[in-house]
């Protein structure tokens, strides 16, 4: 028979559940960024500002589940430049403060590599796919690495005279690495 | 003696000279015109060539001290004051520390800022430099004073070039600008 003051008892054995595979990112050594080149030189910038919810259980990949959000308005490379890539011709951090993923399939390399295919969605425009990664855990907790590369073209990101590419080139690497704290389940 | 009055330089030696001259002539335009141009592909193009004509001064600069330290110059014309000889090669190793300095400056400038130069878009120089920002505000504020200062060296350079030739009429420019008409007193 259900006691009210069962509840709570009840509630932490739920949330126990589930956070039995979903990890909480140490955001201060997560990173996301991005490279491409420019003029034929290579440049790096990063996004300060992301959430990652990363529910994965090295046991089970298929039953993975990850949506990361990444901040358009916290690209970071130059004062003079980030306001650029911030604004309408590329990412339109106003109107379109967030880029995700959110994937829908994830399945095992061997070893510790990974494949998840997903939507990622940037500026309006939402397309299937692939991102490689990495896993690596300890009992600390574990680390997710891994990098592809999109069009920028594909996804608006350089409008009007930036759709020239040989100044700044078409494919852009997204970076990321997210550490998590080890699952509550799995501490001993 | 009017042949060691009026030795010329090296061929190579004129050759470098004025080449050197061209590339920082170009350089410090375009260096002076973009900074302020608003962002664009083009500003972006500007300051890959302003780099590459950095570089390129650089190689020729080093090739012009290696040449000017294994070939004899001609020396200062004969009436010339000591303080005057002083001056000049004084005011000689300043510019050639400035050309030299100048690229190295901007070079790691770049670096710091977190734009590697590739030179010609094909050969990447090496990064001794991490990503600093203030740092790289600190070398911009370098590389612009170590500019004024060639701008002022040069301008005293050609000042006392046009001396020698219009008032002390003693064949100095004419060393370097051999097809120049001979002021000299016959």
């Amino acid at each position: 028979m259900m006691r009210w003051w069962m509840i709570p008892a009840l509630a932490a054995v739920l949330s126990a559940n589930a956070a039995a595979t979903e990890q909480n990112i140490i955001y201060g050594k997560s990173r996301v960024g991005c490279a491409s080149r420019q003029m034929g030189v290579p440049v790096e910038a990063e996004f300060k500002q992301f959430s990652a919810h990363i529910d994965f259980n090295p046991a089970q990949p298929e039953a993975a589940k990850i949506q990361i959000e990444i901040g358009t308005g916290s690209f970071e490379f130059d004062p003079e430049i980030d306001d650029e890539v911030r604004g309408r011709l590329w990412l339109d951090a106003h109107d379109f403060p967030q880029a995700r993923f959110v994937s829908s399939r994830v399945r095992a390399l061997g070893g510790d590599r990974y494949e998840a295919n997903g939507t990622l969605s940037i500026k309006g425009t939402s397309d299937e796919i692939v991102v490689p990664f990495t896993h690596q855990s300890d009992t600390d907790g574990s680390v997710y690495e891994g990098t592809f590369t999109i069009s920028r073209l594909h996804y608006n990101i350089g409008e009007g005279k930036w759709k020239d590419t040989d100044t700044v080139a078409d494919n852009v690497q997204i970076k990321f690495r997210f550490v998590t704290t080890a699952p509550v389940a799995q501490k001993k | 003696m009017v042949t060691s009055r009026t030795a010329s330089y090296t061929k190579t030696a004129i050759a470098l000279h004025w080449l050197i001259f061209a590339l920082i002539a170009c350089g410090f335009t375009l260096g002076h015109y973009m900074v302020d141009l608003p962002l664009s592909p083009l500003k972006l193009k500007y300051f890959s060539w302003h780099k590459w004509l950095g570089v390129t001064v650089f190689m020729f600069a080093v090739a012009r001290i290696i040449w000017r330290l294994t070939h004899p110059v001609p020396p200062f014309p004969a009436g010339m004051p000591a303080w005057q000889k002083a001056t000049a090669g004084a005011s000689h190793i300043m510019l050639y520390i400035l050309i030299i300095m100048i690229p190295l400056s901007g070079w790691l400038y770049s670096s710091a800022a977190g734009v590697p130069t590739v030179y010609l878009g094909l050969i990447p120089l090496p990064d001794l430099l991490g990503k600093d920002k203030p740092l790289s505000r600190f070398l911009e504020e370098v590389h612009e004073i170590l500019n004024d200062g060639l701008a002022v060296m040069v301008a005293i350079h050609v000042a006392a070039a046009l001396k020698h030739h219009f008032i002390d009429r003693d064949g100095v420019l004419r060393r370097m600008l051999p097809f120049l008409k001979s002021r000299e007193p016959s």
